[in-house]
């Protein structure tokens, strides 16, 4: 993975030390809180129902395990003895002192972290493939260009403060595992027929108030021109995306009222310019980076065999397990989705436990997943039971990747100030009932997403199932959205009518899952039931 | 005319006022022009040989458009003098430095030795701007 | 009543405004009638507190105060989903409280 040289260990420092300096003036009196507000965000820091927040990046989801163990320091430093993964692969921290964090942004820099950018108008951390150098199905690890734009976004002098958010997301690989069209800007680096490699860029997608799936606007950006192409795309949003209304103001509204094809023409007449102005690193900055992904010393004799004997085992390798390019390896998910439990949580005992996990099996890397995961992606086949036996010691062995009980869940009302409805215990109500009947296994590959608000952290228009929480006059209400998907054949998901109180939305879950049971035909996911048969059966099943 | 309370320049201030974008339009010979956050600075870009002053409005601190219409102006090749107005605070002049401003007048005066410390605080920078800055790529690579 | 909540500064620990200080402890909370704008501009001026504002409650029946909205009854009990690290983490039913 990559490693800072001197210069980015100077920037980080230098933001921690300029961080000091903004808190001490804060609590001076010489900034006022409006004035400090953005600055902190920028940082990472919001204010939120019961202490300040502060999320720390992981760049493209990907962090050492000497970086999982200071997480897990910080957990018990400067918090209360956990974490929360994010549904953006960054970790967050619910109790956090203001006077105590330029200390705590020092931890993190001394093992190369920061929570630069990881909040406020500005362009944040990029994500990426969880499986990025590991899986069977990609062309290229993305990492390295997710690198070389975090690196041009970080204290960018023109975007500090656009009219709101800007999300990026790299992937390398036919399948999307990180919801890429969902992004303000996704990325798909890409071959084309010429078999030059190159970056295919899709704008103008999001979730939130006004979902929408981002159209490619471009097919083919040469590597020696991504930072320009992608600097030509955030000064045309910069200058014109909607600033007179924030629910109006991210990059896909812009996009959408003026129409991707005059977006389009607009971003390739700056580019024109930009590409005059020798702002594009060279391709060997890209060269050095690339150098920092190479495979790892896999050892080319492991074999492939498994010993299923025990049986409990052999469903967590059939469930949390995906094939991995190198013969002899898989790679292995830990779900933080313990049943009952909430979704993404780890305690600092369990992030040391994923740490050394990391080191003794995965080449001293792990990633944060999009669905609040940790993935060791280069496991031998022949380590998995040993790694199981570990995890099963430390509560981590839940054997229900992409099942129901691998439920996604923003922190909602338990946690957020901007929530309307409370997401966990949804979250845990579901994940029980469906644990305890049985039904989790049966029902297989169920992707269910909860979101506390309009904000949509928690994805719901992107669920199979989708739950939303909203507030009906001063009590928590939940509405059912059926049929969305991230990924290649992104869909949003429509809500079915009237919402539900906690105990009737989880009524609600089980009747439409009931419907797919019924109605499923070989092969199918509840998805695939839903596409074939139509939201009607299901309405009818649920309000009926 | 507002004050700068910091100048980057040799040269003498300009004297005039700064006129808006769209009586520039109309007043050929004015030598000094304000940019509101809405216009648009590529208007003035058949002009730069006149002008001597480009004044750009921040009414809000949070609204960056005004950096962008600087990078157009110096991309473009103007050398005259590119003040920040309004609301310009001390934990933004040093991006707005990189983005060509070589003047500014906040409507709050800024405390001198915490702008002292703003302007040295970087030792490095990512990004190529006209500035004339070395971005760490370029160092990186000789 | 009138009651007036926000983070304090440092901590951001959520607090309660007494009359004279700020308190961890809803029950603390004093009605403050048409006071509110005053007190709070003059607190957030002092720098104790951060975030500030004025709620609707009423005084429970056994002296407790409740605020009108649920996100201030979390707020002024701690997380639901871990009872552990609630102001009353001795009592299996507290989150009952604030729905
Ligand atoms: S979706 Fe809403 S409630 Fe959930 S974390 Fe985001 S802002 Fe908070």
């Amino acid at each position: 993975m990559y490693r800072y040289d001197q210069y980015d260990q100077a920037m980080v420092d230098t933001r921690v030390a300029e961080f000091r300096d903004q808190v001490e003036r804060r609590l001076s009196g010489k900034l006022a809180e409006e004035h400090f507000r953005p600055l902190r965000l920028m940082n990472g820091l919001y204010l939120q129902l019961h202490a300040y927040m502060l999320r720390v990046a992981v760049p493209y989801g990907t962090l050492s395990g000497a970086q999982m163990h200071v997480l897990a320091d910080i957990a018990d430093k400067y918090d209360r003895g956990y974490g929360h993964f994010t549904t953006r692969q960054n970790i967050q921290y619910n109790w956090i002192k203001l006077e105590e964090t330029p200390d705590l942004l020092a931890d993190l820099a001394a093992v190369e972290m920061h929570a630069i950018q990881t909040s406020g108008n500005c362009i944040r951390n990029i994500s990426s493939d969880q499986y990025a150098g590991a899986a069977a199905d990609e062309l290229i690890d993305p990492r390295p260009y997710a690198e070389l734009l975090r690196q041009w976004s970080s204290f960018h002098p023109e975007f500090c403060t656009l009219p709101r958010k800007f999300k990026i997301c790299v992937i390398a690989s036919d399948t999307d595992r990180a919801a890429m069209k969902l992004h303000d800007i996704g990325i798909r680096i890409i071959r084309n027929d010429a078999g030059e490699i190159g970056a295919a860029f899709y704008v103008g997608g999001g979730m939130g108030r006004t979902p929408m799936i981002a159209p490619c606007i471009r097919e083919f950006v040469p590597l020696d021109q991504l930072v320009t192409y992608s600097e030509a795309c955030l000064r045309v949003y910069n200058r014109y995306g909607r600033r007179d209304n924030k629910y109006k103001a991210r990059i896909k509204i812009l996009v959408h009222e003026l129409g991707a094809a005059e977006y389009t023409r607009q971003v390739e007449e700056e580019f024109a310019h930009l590409k005059t102005q020798g702002i594009e690193p060279p391709i060997a900055e890209l060269e050095r980076i690339k150098t920092y992904f190479a495979d790892p010393a896999f050892d080319a004799d492991a074999s492939d065999a498994i010993d299923r004997s025990d049986a409990l085992f052999a469903r967590w390798v059939d469930r949390n397990t995906h094939p991995h390019k190198q013969k002899g390896y898989a790679i292995a998910t830990i779900s933080l989705k313990p049943v009952g439990g909430i979704p993404g949580d780890a305690s600092a005992h369990q992030m040391h436990v994923m740490a050394d996990l990391a080191r003794d099996y995965s080449f001293d890397e792990c990633r944060v997943t999009h669905a609040q995961n940790i993935v060791l992606a280069h496991v031998r086949k022949a380590d998995l039971y040993a790694l199981w036996q570990k995890l099963v010691a430390a509560d981590l062995a839940t054997a229900n990747l992409d099942t129901i009980g691998d439920i996604i869940a923003c922190p909602g009302l338990d946690y957020c100030s901007l929530a309307n409805a409370r997401s966990i215990p949804v979250a845990q109500k579901i994940s029980r009932r469906f644990a305890e009947s049985g039904k989790e296994d049966a029902i297989g590959e169920l992707k269910l997403k909860i979101s506390g608000c309009i904000n949509a952290c928690g994805h719901h228009h992107a669920g199979h199932i989708g739950i939303l929480g909203v507030d009906r006059k001063g009590t928590e209400n939940y509405q059912l959205l059926l049929g969305g998907c991230e990924g290649d054949d992104t869909s949003l998901g429509k809500i079915t009518g009237p919402g539900f109180d906690e105990d009737g939305i989880v009524d609600a879950v089980e009747k439409a899952t009931d419907v797919y049971l019924a109605q499923r035909q070989e092969g199918e996911r509840f998805l695939d039931t839903y596409r074939r048969i139509g939201v009607d059966i299901f309405k009818e099943a649920i309000y009926g | 005319m507002v004050e700068s309370q910091y100048r980057f320049r040799d040269d003498e201030p300009v004297g005039d006022p700064a006129v808006t974008v769209d009586s520039f339009a109309e007043q050929s010979n004015a030598s000094a022009v304000r940019i509101e956050p809405g216009d648009d600075a590529r208007e003035l870009l058949p002009y730069l040989e006149q002008l001597r002053l480009v004044e750009v409005n921040f009414p809000a601190f949070t609204d960056g458009r005004g950096y962008s219409a600087a990078r157009v102006l110096r991309e473009a090749g103007y050398t005259g003098e590119l003040r920040a107005v309004g609301e310009v605070l001390v934990d933004q002049i040093a991006a707005l430095r990189r983005c060509g401003f070589d003047s500014f007048a906040p409507d709050k005066p800024l405390d001198p030795a915490d702008v002292d410390s703003a302007f040295a605080r970087w030792p490095d920078v990512y990004q190529a701007t006209t500035d004339g800055r070395v971005p760490i790529w370029s160092k990186r690579h000789g | 009543m009138k009651i007036l909540t926000g983070n304090d500064l440092k901590t951001g620990a959520v607090t309660w405004w007494t009359g004279y200080d700020w308190s961890l402890h809803v029950e603390d909370a004093v009605d403050v009638g048409s006071e509110a704008d005053a007190i709070l501009a003059r607190e957030e001026g002092a720098r104790r507190v951060n975030a500030s504002y004025a709620i609707d409650a009423v005084r429970d029946t056994d002296g407790g105060v409740r605020p009108a909205h649920i996100k201030d009854r979390i707020r002024a009990l701690g997380p639901t989903v871990r009872p552990d690290l609630t102001l009353k983490p001795a009592d299996p039913n507290a989150g009952n409280w604030v729905i």
